[in-house]
C-alpha cells in the first residue's frame, strides 16, 4: 500500500484542479448549496451556555481552589511537613508550623499543625503537584469545586487558612455520611 | 394643493421615516442574531427579553463615545459625508408604494408619498448621488487610506450601477412604465415579475448586494482586514450614521426588490379577500405581505453574508463589467425579441 | 411660497455655486460646488415640470460625470504647490475672452426678449416619458440614432485608449 492511498481519518479527499464547466463557473449552484448548509445550522441546537444562569458542570478532574481537608472527626489533616511547598514549582505555598497544645486534640489530628498556611493564587499554576506530594491527604484541588475569583489588589490573592480549610458544615456532613 | 393633502402626506412621510429607522435599527439586531444562529450561537440576549433592547443600547453607546475629529482642513465636508450617506438612503422611500390605498372615513389615502411618472429614474438618481457620501467622507478624512478605500468603494458602486440600470431596462420595457405604482399594480395575483424576468432579477439582486456594500461585495469596509475603509477616521455618531445609513439602504433595496420583482403588495387571493372582507382589509393585508417580503429579503442579505466569502477586487470588477453588463444587455435584447414575437403572434 | 420665490432662490444658488466653482482654490471644493450647481439646475427643470429631464440631468451630470471628475481630481493630488503659474498674457486673454462672451450673451438676451411673448400650447404633456419617447423615436429618429452611434464610438475609443499597446517588434 503506497502512502498516498492511506487515509487515517477516513476523510481524505483527492484535490483536483480540473477545469470548471459553464454551470460550475457561474457559481450559482455552489452558492445555493452553501446557502442550504448555513440554513440548516439556523435550526440546530445552540451550544452556548448562558453563564450566570447556567453553570457548566465541573469535570471530575477539574482543579480549582485548594482545600485543606479535615478527617472524619473534623480534625485538620495537615501536619505542616512542607512537602507541598517543596513540590510546588511556582513556589506559591508558604506555612508556619506550630505544636498542638493539650486540649486541641479535637482540632488537629497530629501533634504538629500549620498555624499559618498561605497560597499565593497569583503564583499558583494549579498543576496539582502539592496534592501528589502530600503524605497526609491534606491538600486537594479537586474537592472545593470553586474557581479562584478575581480581585483588584495583590494582597487579596494570598489565601490563608480562613479560605482554604474545609468548612465545618462540609466536615460535619462528611462525618455523618461515614457513621 | 389643499392643506388636507399636505397634512396627509406629511403624516405619511413621518410614518415611513419612522418605519425605515425602526427597521434599520432592528436590522442591526437581526444581523447579530442571525449571524449567531447560523453559527450555532445564541446572540445578544442581555438587553431586554431576547435582546430586544439591544439596538437602543448600541445607539446609546455610540452617542456616548468620544467625538474625535481628525486634523483636517475640511471640517464641513467631513460632517457632510455621513449626512449625505444617510439622507440618500432615506430619500428613496419617497417613491415606493407601500400599499394600494385605504378608505378612511370616506377619504381615499394613497399609500405612497408621491407617485411620480419617472419613479424608477428617481431611484437611480438618488442611488448615484449616494456615492458622494463615501467619496467626500473619505477625502475629507485627510488620510490616504481612507481616500483609497473611498475610491475603491465608489468605483465599485459606479460599476454596479451600470449593470443595475441595464437590468431594470428590460423590466421597464416589459411593463411599459417607470412608475413604481403601476409596476406594482401590474403584478396582480401571482403575475410577479420574477417569473418573467428571472435573469434580470438575478442581475438586479447581485447589483443590489454590491450597491449596499454587503458581503460578498463589502470590499468598501472589509471588516475583518481593513481598518474600516472610508470611515476609518470617523467615530461616535458620525460613524453610526454611516453604518445606520447602510442598514437603511439595505431595507430600502429590499423594498425595491420586493416591489419590482416580487409582486409588491400583491398576494394570491387578494381579490377574494377584497370581495369577502372588504377592500380595506385586503389592502392592509397587502401592506403586511409587502413587509413580510421585505423582511425575507433582509434575512436573505444576512443569510448570504454568513455564507459566501468576499470577492477579490479584480474578481469584483470582472463580474461587474464582463459578466453582469453583457448579461444585462443580452437580457434586454431577449426581452425585446420576445415582446415583438408576443405582439405579433399572440 | 410662490413659484417665483422658489425660482429666485434656485437662481441665486445656481449663480453662487457657479461662481464658487470658478473662484475656489481647492479643485475638490470647485467640483462639489459644481455638483450643487447641477442640482439647482435640476430644480429649474422641475419648475418647468420637466421631471424626466431633471432626473436624467442629475443622474448623468451629478451622478456620473461629476463622480468621475472627482475621482480624477482625487487621484491626481492637485495641491497649491504644483499649480502651474500662468503668464500675464494668458490671464489677459482669458479676461478678454470672458468679456466678449458676456457681451455676446447680453446681446442675445436683449435681442431675444421680445421674441418670447406668449407660448403656444399644443395640448400634449411633454413631461410624460411616454410622449417624450414617441417623439424621440418617431420625429427625431435619425438624430437620436446618430447620438447613440456617437456615444458608442466614444465608448469604443475610450476602451481602445485605455488598453495596453502591444509593442511592435
Amino acid at each position: 500500500m503506497s502512502l498516498d492511498t492511506i487515509s487515517l481519518s477516513g476523510r481524505k479527499k483527492e484535490v483536483s484542479n480540473k477545469k470548471m464547466n459553464f454551470w460550475e463557473s457561474i457559481y450559482l449552484v455552489a452558492i445555493l448549496k452553501g446557502l442550504m448548509i448555513t440554513i440548516k445550522h439556523l435550526f440546530k441546537r445552540k451550544v452556548t451556555i448562558k453563564y450566570p444562569e447556567q453553570i457548566r458542570e465541573f469535570s471530575p478532574v477539574y482543579r480549582g481552589q485548594h482545600m485543606l481537608k479535615r478527617d472524619e472527626k473534623g480534625r485538620e489533616n495537615c501536619t505542616a511537613c512542607g512537602m507541598c511547598a517543596v513540590a510546588c514549582p511556582a513556589e506559591a505555598i508558604t506555612m508556619t508550623a506550630a505544636e498542638r497544645k493539650p486540649g486541641e486534640e479535637h482540632l488537629y489530628r497530629e501533634e504538629k499543625y500549620a498555624s499559618v498556611y498561605e497560597i499565593n493564587m497569583l503564583r499558583c499554576i494549579f498543576c496539582g503537584l502539592c496534592e501528589e506530594a502530600c503524605p497526609k491527604d491534606a491538600i486537594y484541588l479537586t474537592e472545593s469545586k470553586v474557581i479562584v475569583k478575581s480581585a483588584s489588589h495583590r494582597e487579596d490573592f494570598i489565601y490563608g487558612k480562613d479560605k482554604l480549610v474545609m468548612p465545618l458544615e462540609m466536615a460535619i456532613k462528611n462525618s455523618k455520611s461515614l457513621n | 394643493m389643499d392643506s388636507a393633502l399636505i397634512i396627509e402626506k406629511g403624516i405619511f412621510i413621518v410614518v415611513i421615516f419612522a418605519i425605515t429607522m425602526l427597521m434599520a435599527m432592528y436590522s442591526t439586531l437581526a444581523e447579530r442574531k442571525i449571524a449567531a444562529w447560523l453559527q450555532d450561537r445564541i446572540g445578544p440576549n442581555r438587553a431586554g427579553k431576547g435582546g430586544i433592547l439591544q439596538p437602543l443600547a448600541d445607539g446609546l453607546k455610540l452617542f456616548a463615545k468620544e467625538e474625535f475629529m481628525p486634523d483636517t482642513p475640511n471640517k464641513f465636508l467631513f460632517i457632510l459625508g455621513p449626512a449625505i450617506s444617510m439622507t440618500m438612503a432615506l430619500l428613496t422611500s419617497a417613491v415606493l408604494p407601500w400599499g394600494d390605498k385605504l378608505e378612511i372615513a370616506g377619504h381615499t389615502v394613497i399609500l405612497q408619498a408621491t407617485d411620480i411618472d419617472v419613479a424608477m429614474l428617481y431611484v437611480f438618481a438618488v442611488l448615484s448621488v449616494g456615492v458622494y457620501g463615501i467619496m467626500i467622507g473619505g477625502w475629507a478624512s485627510n488620510n490616504k487610506y481612507s481616500l483609497m478605500a473611498a475610491l475603491r468603494a465608489s468605483s465599485q458602486l459606479i460599476s454596479y450601477e451600470v449593470a443595475m440600470g441595464l437590468s431594470i431596462v428590460a423590466l421597464i420595457m416589459m411593463s411599459g412604465t417607470m412608475s413604481l405604482r403601476e409596476i406594482a399594480a401590474q403584478q396582480e395575483g401571482m403575475n410577479w415579475n420574477v417569473f418573467y424576468q428571472p435573469l434580470g432579477f438575478i442581475i438586479f439582486l447581485v447589483c443590489s448586494f454590491a450597491e449596499t456594500n454587503r458581503t460578498p461585495f463589502d470590499l468598501a469596509e472589509c471588516e475583518a482586514e481593513l481598518i474600516g475603509g472610508h470611515h476609518t477616521e470617523y467615530s461616535s455618531m458620525k460613524m453610526g450614521f454611516y453604518l445606520f445609513g447602510e442598514y437603511a439602504a439595505m431595507f430600502i433595496s429590499s423594498a425595491i426588490l420586493a416591489i419590482l420583482y416580487f409582486g409588491a403588495y400583491n398576494y394570491p387571493g387578494m381579490s377574494w379577500v377584497a370581495e369577502n372582507w372588504g377592500a380595506n382589509m385586503a389592502n392592509i393585508l397587502g401592506i403586511v405581505v409587502l413587509f413580510i417580503k421585505i423582511c425575507f429579503f433582509i434575512f436573505f442579505y444576512m443569510w448570504v453574508r454568513w455564507t459566501i466569502p468576499r470577492f477579490r477586487y479584480d474578481q469584483l470588477m470582472n463580474l461587474g463589467w464582463k459578466m453582469l453588463i453583457p448579461l444585462a444587455i443580452a437580457n434586454i435584447v431577449l426581452t425585446g425579441v420576445i415582446i415583438i414575437i408576443a405582439d405579433k403572434y399572440l | 411660497m410662490s413659484l417665483l420665490t422658489i425660482f429666485y432662490i434656485l437662481a441665486a444658488v445656481t449663480l453662487a455655486t457657479g461662481f464658487m466653482t470658478v473662484i475656489s482654490k481647492n479643485p475638490i471644493h470647485s467640483a462639489i460646488y459644481l455638483v450643487l450647481c447641477f442640482f439647482s439646475i435640476g430644480g429649474h427643470y422641475l419648475l418647468f415640470n420637466a421631471q424626466f429631464l431633471a432626473l436624467v440631468h442629475i443622474i448623468v451630470y451629478a451622478g456620473a460625470i461629476m463622480v468621475l471628475i472627482l475621482f480624477t481630481i482625487m487621484l491626481m493630488n492637485l495641491n497649491k504647490e504644483n499649480e502651474p503659474i500662468k503668464s500675464i498674457a494668458s490671464v489677459l486673454a482669458a479676461v478678454v475672452a470672458f468679456a466678449l462672451l458676456c457681451f455676446v450673451m447680453l446681446a442675445v438676451f436683449i435681442k431675444a426678449m421680445p421674441q418670447i411673448e406668449n407660448y403656444q400650447s399644443s395640448g400634449q404633456d411633454y413631461q410624460s416619458i411616454k410622449v417624450l419617447g414617441k417623439v424621440l423615436l418617431n420625429e427625431y429618429m435619425v438624430p437620436f440614432e446618430f447620438v447613440s452611434i456617437l456615444l458608442l464610438v466614444a465608448m469604443i475609443g475610450a476602451v481602445l485608449l485605455s488598453k495596453k499597446q502591444k509593442t511592435v517588434e
